[in-house]
């Protein structure tokens, strides 16, 4: 029997682990009726298995699961359909060769005579959906070349189809341009007019403090705030999602400055980043920070090339760099360490030391020639200069624990002897103890005259570890600090765009 | 922020109808140009040999097509599916000496038997290839790769060397390879027949949609709650049951048939296909397409033929028309995309 | 992140594997030489049964013959180990092979000595290999589609070329090389010629740094380009070797057969691929090795002589029993996957850490 005024949806305690990496620690969340529930925290912070958790993607291992104050188990994202809940996740799960009005109702299309679908039945069904969303598609035209935000009122459409009463949007404004978001927001509002319960995954705090009427924010796996959107400021809301102990961390030590290494030229992408233009210099380490989607980790890989920038462009010790050449990148000594671990910064299914040494093979092959030991060699003196943890050289990457996966990308790249490091979150994922140490090493280097430029999000590392932090914002630089400057307060500022506003 | 009480009229209507009249367009210029290529096809070689559109030489060219154009429907179920069935030559070719076996040892057969059979061998092929690209999780080309040598040798271990001949064929059964319904051809009729049958069941029931669905996105048709297995596993099963079709239309045509026939048909049948517009990667495309794309095929064999071209040609022709299609669908494909990105980009902005 | 508190930081590899460590590394490695004593294991079972069949199964002569009939296939089938190791398929090879085969036959007709024939021939491989490999890394075609369209394209070329027409006059210095043995023992020259090529291709693919980068690529080709490798020219240089050693295998079996046509070798492509699959390479890419390739090699043409030989079974089972092995080679590791997973899942359940 259901409680009147239970949450729609409620997770009480819940914990999810991947293998040693606890991904979900006991976390409560409730939505109700009528209830725009914002949920926030950083890359990493727990949000998408909580997501696809309720949306019955994965089992949680513990912990309760309630929709109308009733227990329920999802084994499958069908129950959770069933049980009225819907996920419009960022990628979208459209038909893009079909049209609207089929993406909305397939697998349940109206049937008429003969069991031959019913497509004037198809249309009205769809077309209403549309109009009580207040949104003007036409159901017939195909979905491939809509925009995303069209795409995600389909989504949305969908759910409703399935009179979803549980509507979790995870990042739906991330590709929205300012009258989309608008239109979506008017609909947020229609579906809790409508008794709906929507929880609202963004970074972006403007919206969330403008659609949002509750937030839950999540760190490292945990709930570790909730409250009223009415009862926070935007600093608050900031500080308690990257907020962490600064003793955890090595503080950089002080090195002579150099001369500049990296000097970025007004870059710009179109849609992406604008303008951008700043310095690295020898034995310097710049923080890039920000909030995710500001653009960053564009920026880096538009220096590596591995993007091309639509006007701007780079210089390496004084000589301009071809856009969009990694090869040209790395020849001119840069090394790049992405943020995406298991699909950009290394071949999971390959050894340790073929990882290591991927970068350097030219080198280490005599005649033509490459062979194990060579490789086992480099890898070894690397490891234990890095002091990597393996149990044996020819395993696969993948079982590495992530601070020693992000150790074989670190000494793949040192391998090349490089002028200038670019880094992604290179602490991101990874165990205290490691993340002290890549600190301790990245202080190193820039001791030893390496240039390094550090996209991260995390507060206390930006602030410990930069001689300079560059902030963006939307895609533009809006501020750039030296260390005496930079604190918590002048960086937040700078990441929500309030400097901005602050001079208007 | 402003709060809005009426939804914004966006630039929707006018954006969405720029790009839906692009798309659209880009998919009706297919199976348009098919047919204008057909024409100026057609057209082209009539001029240079007038005996080209003589009715018997028509005919011909129809019912040429026919047999392709059954397995074309086939093959399209599968590649909608992001599969491939490369088996369907030898499927027809265990069918059609099936049928001609059977009738020549039984002369007294019912027809409709005869076809029935073929039919089901040709669903068991199909069964087999289904199973085990849905439930092995053996990706379709490998699978069926090996089933087209496998089903090939076994066509070759049952005929043992023999051959059929159509004298030992009952004439009934000859007859319809040859016979007209009110000037029609009786196969192009069946091919006809198979054509709407099977454009109704994918354009207005639940599981021909579901295939289009699983091509088009399969993780998105996985979350939507669509049997993905059994629609692929249906899909394959049609194919090989329009393949032994076409094996007993085979042998009712040519009435002689060894253990060789229909060998190589697979790439004709997919070229066909991807021709007629259904995309290699799945999702879209017709059997309406396909079937024009084996009447195109089939012209321009007979069009070699009739302007005494080598006929060695032909091969080379299919090839290079199938690499142009696939080359334009892509290009195509690519300015389709970016002019949409920019479309957005210009929105976003 | 609290990634890994949730077990003591220690000098062994992560928590899960961690006591299992032997595990992994055990696995790996097991897994590479398991296929291959798989295979191994087969072979010996084909020899048992062979030798049962025919009293001259296990004989020199058996070899001779048995390997020469392989020896296109068993050359196509090491070129392409490369090309899907790095995920791509190359299903043209046996059409390169009849072009070459019907080039030399027209350029012999025009009066050109073989030893200029010959080069050409390599040339024009090394050609068609290019516009499949222009196709897939420039226009970004899938190479499934495009080696269907070259695999009619290049066959209908070499019909344009020589027509039904077949040559057989070449001279008998070159023809005896074909089918000849070397010196006097009872290996065909043409297993030499597999010999040398094997090595070549088995050094490059496991010892240089161009076979690493062919790993990687296939393994996860963002990374790869992530890495600085140039992912579009290594592709294009294996769809170019591919169509070199295909053109080699035309000219192999043109002075094999003494006859040079251009209806050679049609179904090849599948034998090959056969070989290269059921040899431990993934049709993912990625993995596998030219040994394994060789061993499935040795397995086919064991297989096919068995048959042949044997006076009951009829040789058109070699066609059933290679498409079956085609299919059993992807479909068994996928059982034993599954079967391995399901034991691992099984035993996660029992209750471990609190």
């Amino acid at each position: 029997m259901s409680e009147p005024d239970a949450p729609l949806v409620e997770l009480r305690d819940a914990t999810r682990s991947y293998g040693a990496v606890r991904a979900l620690r006991d976390a409560s969340l409730a939505v109700r009726a009528g209830e725009v529930r914002a949920l926030m925290g950083e890359n990493g912070a727990g949000k998408s298995t909580l997501v696809k958790v309720v949306g019955g993607v994965v089992r949680r291992d513990s912990g309760d699961m309630l929709v109308d104050g009733r227990p329920v188990d999802f084994h499958s994202p069908h129950d959770a359909r069933d049980a009225g809940i819907a996920v419009i996740y960022q990628e979208p799960t459209l038909f893009p060769d079909l049209s609207i009005a089929e993406n909305v109702v397939m697998g349940y299309h109206p049937l008429g005579s003969l069991k031959r679908i019913d497509r004037r039945a198809m249309k009205r069904q769809v077309q209403g959906l549309l109009d009580r969303l207040g949104v003007r598609l036409d159901p017939e035209r195909p979905v491939r070349g809509l925009s995303i935000a069209d795409q995600q009122i389909v989504e949305i459409a969908k759910a409703l189809s399935f009179d979803a009463r549980v509507l979790i949007m995870d990042e739906p404004t991330a590709a929205l341009s300012g009258a989309e978001v608008e239109r979506l927001f008017t609909v947020v509002r229609t579906l809790r007019e409508q008794g709906a319960a929507v929880l609202f995954i963004s970074h972006r705090l403007e919206e969330v403090f403008t659609i949002c009427d509750t937030v839950t924010v999540m760190r490292d796996g945990a709930v570790v705030h909730d409250a009223r959107i009415a009862d926070m400021t935007p600093d608050e809301m900031v500080r308690r999602m990257v907020g962490r102990e600064l003793s955890a961390l090595f503080p950089k030590q002080d090195t002579a400055i150099g001369a500049p290494i990296l000097k970025v030229h007004r870059l710009t992408r179109e849609g992406v980043f604008f303008d951008v233009s700043f310095e690295v210099r020898a034995g310097e380490i710049v923080a890039l920070a920000g909030l995710v989607g500001a653009g960053r980790s564009e920026v880096a890989r538009a220096i590596f090339g591995i993007d091309k920038p639509d006007a701007g462009h780079v210089e390496v010790d004084g000589r301009r760099l071809p856009a969009a050449k990694p090869l040209a990148a790395m020849r001119a000594g840069i090394g790049f360490v992405p943020e995406d671990r298991r699909e950009q910064g290394l071949v999971m299914d390959l050894s340790v030391a073929r990882n290591a040494t991927m970068t350097r093979m030219g080198v280490l092959s005599r005649f033509g020639l490459i062979g194990g030991g060579a490789e086992n060699r480099v890898a070894r003196e690397w490891s234990s200069r890095l002091q990597l943890k393996f149990h044996r050289l020819e395993n696969p990457v993948r079982f590495l624990s992530g601070g020693n996966q992000q150790k074989v990308v670190l000494a793949k790249w040192l391998a090349t002897e490089p002028k200038l490091l670019i880094l992604d979150e290179p602490t991101r994922g990874i165990d205290v103890g490691t993340k002290a140490e890549v600190h301790r090493l990245m202080s190193e280097l820039a001791g030893r005259g390496l240039a390094v430029l550090m996209i991260s999000s995390e507060l206390p590392e930006v602030l410990g570890m930069a001689d300079r932090v560059l902030v963006m914002h939307e895609g533009r630089l809006t501020a750039e600090l030296s260390r005496a400057e930079a604190d918590e307060e002048s960086v937040i500022r700078a990441a929500t765009g309030q400097v901005l506003e602050a001079a208007a | 922020m402003s709060v809005q009480a009426t939804p914004v009229p966006g630039p929707d209507r006018v954006e969405g109808a720029g790009a839906r009249r692009l798309t659209e367009w880009v998919f009706r210029v297919r199976e348009l140009g098919i047919v204008i290529a057909l024409v100026l096809l057609i057209a082209v070689t009539a001029i240079l040999e007038p005996r080209f559109i003589d009715a018997n030489s028509l005919r011909n060219l129809a019912l040429n097509a026919s047999i392709f154009a059954i397995l074309a429907v086939g093959q399209t179920l599968v590649i909608v599916t992001r599969n491939v069935d490369l088996s369907v030559g030898s499927v027809l070719g265990l069918s059609a000496f099936l049928a001609g076996d059977l009738l020549s040892s039984n002369p007294g057969l019912a027809l409709p038997i005869v076809f029935v059979l073929g039919i089901a061998l040709g669903a068991a092929c199909g069964l087999l290839n289904g199973i085990l690209v849905t439930w092995g999780r053996v990706p379709a080309l490998v699978v069926t790769l090996g089933t087209l040598y496998a089903f090939r040798g076994i066509a070759f271990l049952w005929t043992d060397g023999r051959q059929v001949n159509a004298e030992t064929l009952p004439d009934a059964f000859l007859n319809l390879g040859t016979d007209s319904v009110l000037g029609v051809p009786f196969l192009v009729l069946i091919a006809l027949v198979v054509v709407v049958a099977v454009g109704q069941w994918l354009r207005d029931y639940r599981a021909g949609r579901e295939l289009y669905a699983i091509g088009s996105n399969p993780e998105g048709a996985r979350l939507a709650g669509v049997r993905s297995d059994r629609r692929v596993l249906t899909a394959f099963m049609l194919a090989g049951a329009l393949a032994g079709l076409g094996g007993v239309l085979f042998t009712a045509r040519f009435g002689t048939v060894d253990a060789t026939a229909g060998t190589g048909y697979e790439l004709t049948v997919i070229a066909a296909a991807v021709v007629g517009g259904v995309a290699i990667f799945g999702g879209t495309g017709s059997v309406y397409g396909a079937a024009l794309g084996a009447l195109l095929l089939g012209t321009i064999t007979s069009s070699l033929i009739v302007l005494r071209v080598e006929a060695f040609w032909q091969q080379a022709a299919i090839g290079a028309l199938l690499l142009v299609a696939i080359a334009l669908d892509r290009l195509v494909g690519l300015r389709v995309d970016a002019a949409l990105r920019r479309r957005s980009a210009r929105r976003a902005s | 992140m609290q990634a890994d508190t949730a077990t003591p930081p220690t000098a062994a590899a992560p928590a899960p594997a961690g006591r299992r460590g032997d595990g992994p590394a055990a696995r790996v490695r097991a897994a590479a030489g398991r296929w291959e004593a798989l295979l191994v294991g087969l072979i010996l079972a084909t020899a048992v049964f062979g030798q049962s069949v025919s009293s001259e199964f296990l004989t020199a002569d058996s070899f001779t013959t048995g390997s020469l009939d392989l020896s296109e296939v068993a050359l196509m089938a090491l070129a392409l180990t490369l090309v899907i190791v790095a995920a791509e398929i190359d299903l043209s090879v046996a059409s390169v092979l009849a072009l070459s085969s019907a080039l030399m036959a027209d350029l012999w007709n025009r009066g050109l000595p073989l030893e200029f024939i010959m080069p050409i021939c390599l040339v024009a491989g090394a050609l068609c290999g290019a516009f499949n490999g222009w196709l897939v890394t420039h226009l970004g075609l899938p190479s499934l589609a495009v080696t269907i369209g070259t695999l009619a394209l290049f066959r209908g070329l070499a019909y344009v070329v020589i027509g039904d027409e077949s040559v057989t006059d070449f001279p008998a210095t070159w023809t005896d090389r074909g089918f000849g043995n070397f010196a006097d023992t009872f290996v065909p020259n043409t297993m030499v010629l597999f010999a040398i090529v094997a090595v070549a291709f088995g050094v490059l693919l496991h010892a240089t740094p161009f076979g690493r980068s062919v790993y990687a690529i296939g393994a996860n080709q963002e990374a790869a380009y992530f890495t600085g490798l140039r992912v579009k020219r290594i592709k294009l240089i294996l769809f170019v070797l591919s169509g070199t050693v295909a053109a080699l295998a035309g000219i192999v079996i043109t002075l094999r057969n003494s006859t040079a046509a251009a209806n050679v070798g049609v179904g090849f492509e599948l034998t090959a691929i056969t070989a290269v699959l059921l040899g431990g390479v993934s049709i993912f890419g990625g993995r596998g090795t030219i040994v394994g390739v060789i061993l499935a090699l040795v397995l086919l043409g064991a297989i096919q002589k068995a048959i042949l030989l044997s006076e009951t079974i009829s040789s058109y089972w070699i066609q059933i029993v290679t498409g079956a092995l085609l299919v059993g080679s992807v479909l068994g590791p996928n059982i034993a996957a599954r079967v391995t997973e399901a034991r691992r899942l099984r035993s996660r359940q029992r209750p471990e850490e609190g």
